[in-house]
């Protein structure tokens, strides 16, 4: 795998995520209780021994840049390769739309990439997928371009790349459609070519009008590539809209997801921040619920995810919600169907109610 | 380089044989402590949090965990240009090779570490105590006096006073006499092994004593005596914060049982965090039929059954049904349903077979030693 560079595409759309994505990038969204979103694909990566990662860097690049920082949380502070930020282009930002320009901006970075191989992929995804076997796969058959999907277990709304393959994987149609099925094989943004093929495809595909990577460039020009896909059959998801990251987020409370995602052989890394085990108190009660370290616990907790550094005062009950980083939910407070971002403050004997799958949404840093 | 004031050299070589099965595979200072952390963690934290950044942890009794677990010392923020962890286990010279014979001698060893970091003062530590302590205090003192020597000291219960070694001191603070494990103490001011000396001061008296047959080479019984005799400036610090000696298995557990009060009695977090190596591991899983009161339970675990008043590491499991209560459960333990345990501490890796039993009393704390396995029909029992 040391001749595979990753590249990580943080230009995505997120207009279904707004109210949690209105600071940060989609990708930097905190989710499990200590990780944020790019930590699954950027363990993958590691954790299959790609050593050299781009980093594509959002609109909104700080809360990445403090989350990645030297990229040595994922022993990527290296002093050959190792983590690399590409920003987007200032001056070509308004002329044209779509991540192509940012691609075509850093194009001599992956020329002058000593790897033969790329691993593009975008950062919205939850799964922990050993990219290795991918590569073997693709040197088998021979494709141009392998990409990875996995089979919808449910119908779900939302723009996904939607394919057909043969029974060898051999791709016969790739197309963006507005919603997935039970059955559809749903693409995981994930795909692994050679560096020479990539680069052509960029400048070919930018010089001649292009907006968007996946569309114009892989897409529209699918019969000129021999596409092959393989299949990840383990636990999926794709947070492209809230109702996703909370559908997501309630996934993990299944022991099994939980064990397949961070307890496996191949470890999600995140940024650490020594947190103090949870101090669960006398009228702690807690049921169904994942709870981070530096929580201190008073009250009742159920089918909830609690992140690193909450507090939960006494009589406090929360049902089905989502409480982020060092929020303080003091005495008497009810919360169900809520999600809290980091550094909520809800003041004593205060009762938020969402909808079931319609989470009510408190944003970052409010006191109510 | 930058110029090191104040160089610390924390002794972790002690097997810690009064922890019984804690100890038979990793030396004292790795045992694990707190939900997360290793008794050693504290003495770095605190080194790193008082601004000292170059450390020498000397080890010797079983230490491949334990250097396995400082590594480059980037926990604690010590992997510095100027700065680091430097691991010291004894070595062969030209005229054959020596085990560490004594506190004393196990600095006196690594002398050639003290002066090729050249620094004004040097900090010694022992690697068994859970406590947090500003050495800069400590360190400003020592300058304030023009010491030679500063000895920290804490005020322990006038009973207890002849189970340690004890400071004689006058209004100022400065020593007149030590007196070790005194039937008749005239002071409660216990020594807790923690000493600034005046770097060069300190060489000089490190060389003589190993040039004496009779010395047992120890700082306690040997150094400061003689620095005490030779009427040296030595001073006492007092501290006053919360300090735990957890050489015994009782302390240890007392120690672990002080952290699920209420109001604890001291902060692993807030401003003087403890920093420790963070395992990967996903936030700890509680199951729908789950009980957890006045425990501290760490990442990676997954809660099926009750827990009470206990400290649980992580990537542990316990199964539905199960009991645990007043227990230390370290990391990757696995209690199996049904399974009861109460008045324990069960070292990493160790298992309660399904239905199994392990109840200890208070005061008779019962240990599983790492790695073991009590299975259902034989319930353990041995001694702590």
């Amino acid at each position: 795998m040391k001749t595979v560079m990753g590249i990580i595409n943080l230009q995505e759309d997120n207009k279904l995520i707004r109210e949690l994505t209105d600071r940060r990038a989609v990708e930097s969204l905190p989710f499990a209780g200590r990780y944020r979103l790019i930590d699954f694909t950027l363990s993958s990566m590691v954790n299959s021994g790609i050593q050299h990662v781009g980093v594509m860097l959002p609109d909104k690049p700080r809360s990445v840049l403090d989350h990645l920082r030297s990229g040595k949380d994922w022993d990527l502070a290296r002093r050959q390769d190792g983590l690399f930020y590409l920003p987007a282009p200032t001056e070509e930002a308004t002329i044209r739309k779509g991540d192509l320009k940012n691609f075509y901006h850093n194009l001599d970075f992956f020329e002058h990439s000593s790897q033969k191989y790329v691993l593009i992929s975008s950062g919205s995804f939850v799964y922990n997928v050993d990219f290795s076997q991918l590569l073997r796969f693709h040197q088998n058959t021979n494709a141009d371009i392998t990409m990875v999907y996995h089979t919808s277990t449910q119908e779900s709304a939302g723009l996904n790349v939607v394919i057909e393959t043969a029974e060898n994987g051999l791709v016969e149609d790739i197309s963006e459609k507005p919603a997935v099925y039970d059955g559809s094989k749903t693409s995981m943004n994930v795909y692994l070519m050679e560096k020479r093929i990539f680069t052509e495809m960029i400048r070919y595909t930018y010089e001649h009008g292009g907006q968007d990577l996946l569309m114009d460039g892989i897409i529209r020009r699918a019969n000129e590539y021999t596409i092959y896909a393989a299949e990840h059959d383990g636990y999926v998801a794709h947070v492209d809209s809230t109702a996703a990251y909370y559908q997501a987020s309630m996934d993990l409370l299944i022991p099994e997801n939980w064990e397949e995602l961070f307890m496996g052989q191949n470890p999600i890394y995140t940024k650490v921040l020594d947190g103090v085990p949870v101090q669960y108190k006398a009228t702690a009660k807690v049921k169904n619920s994942l709870i981070a370290n530096g929580c201190v616990v008073r009250g009742e907790v159920e089918n909830s995810i609690i992140f690193r550094g909450v507090t939960i005062g006494e009589g406090v009950q929360i049902k089905n919600s989502i409480i982020m980083q060092k929020s303080d939910i003091q005495d008497g407070s009810l919360l169900e169907n809520v999600i809290c971002d980091k550094n909520v403050v809800i003041t004593k004997d205060k009762w938020l109610k969402g909808a079931q799958n319609y989470p009510l949404i408190v944003t970052k840093n409010t006191v109510i | 380089m930058r110029k090191t004031e104040c160089l610390a050299m924390i002794l972790a070589g002690g097997q810690g044989s009064r922890l019984g099965a804690l100890t038979k595979k990793i030396a004292k200072p790795a045992v694990p402590f707190g939900g997360k952390y290793r008794i050693i963690d504290f003495p770095l934290s605190n080194c790193a949090n008082s601004g000292i950044s170059k450390v020498g942890v000397l080890t010797q009794y079983r230490p491949l965990e334990l250097h396995n677990y400082l590594a480059t010392g980037s926990a604690w923020d010590l992997d510095m240009r100027d700065g680091g962890v430097f691991i010291l286990p004894p070595y062969a010279r030209e005229k054959g090779a020596d085990w560490y014979r004594g506190t004393a001698d196990a600095i006196y060893q690594n002398i050639n570490f003290i002066k090729s970091a050249d620094p004004e003062y040097v900090l010694i530590l022992s690697g068994d105590h859970i406590y947090q302590m500003d050495y800069s205090w400590m360190l400003e003192s020592h300058k304030m006096n023009k010491a030679d020597a500063t000895i920290g000291v804490f005020e322990v219960p006038w009973e207890e006073a002849p189970r340690f070694g004890i400071m004689n001191t006058d209004k100022n603070g400065r020593i007149e006499e030590f007196e070790e494990k005194p039937a008749k103490p005239r002071s409660n001011l216990a020594s807790m092994g923690i000493y600034i000396f005046s770097a060069k001061f300190l060489v000089k008296y490190l060389e003589d004593d190993a040039k004496s047959e009779t010395s047992s080479h120890d700082f306690g019984k040997d150094i400061i005596p003689k620095m005490l005799a030779d009427k040296a400036r030595l001073f006492s610090y007092a501290f006053d914060g919360y300090w735990k000696d957890v050489g015994t298995v009782e302390s240890l557990w007392q120690a672990n049982m002080d952290l699920l009060q209420d109001e604890p009695p001291f902060e692993l977090g807030g401003d003087w965090r403890i920093r420790s190596s963070n395992p990967p591991m996903p936030p700890h899983y509680v199951g729908p039929d789950a009980k957890v009161t006045k425990s501290m339970i760490s990442e990676g675990s997954m809660i099926l059954g009750e827990v009470e008043n206990s400290v649980i590491f992580s990537g542990v499991r316990i199964g539905k049904g199960a009991k645990v209560s007043n227990s230390v459960i370290m990391p990757s333990t696995v209690i199996g349903e049904n399974a009861v345990v109460d008045y324990a501490i069960m070292a990493q890796g160790s298992e309660v077979a399904a239905g199994g039993k392990v109840e200890g009393a208070p005061g008779a704390i019962t240990v599983v030693a790492e790695g073991e396995t009590v299975e259902a029909k034989a319930s353990g029992k041995q001694a702590g």
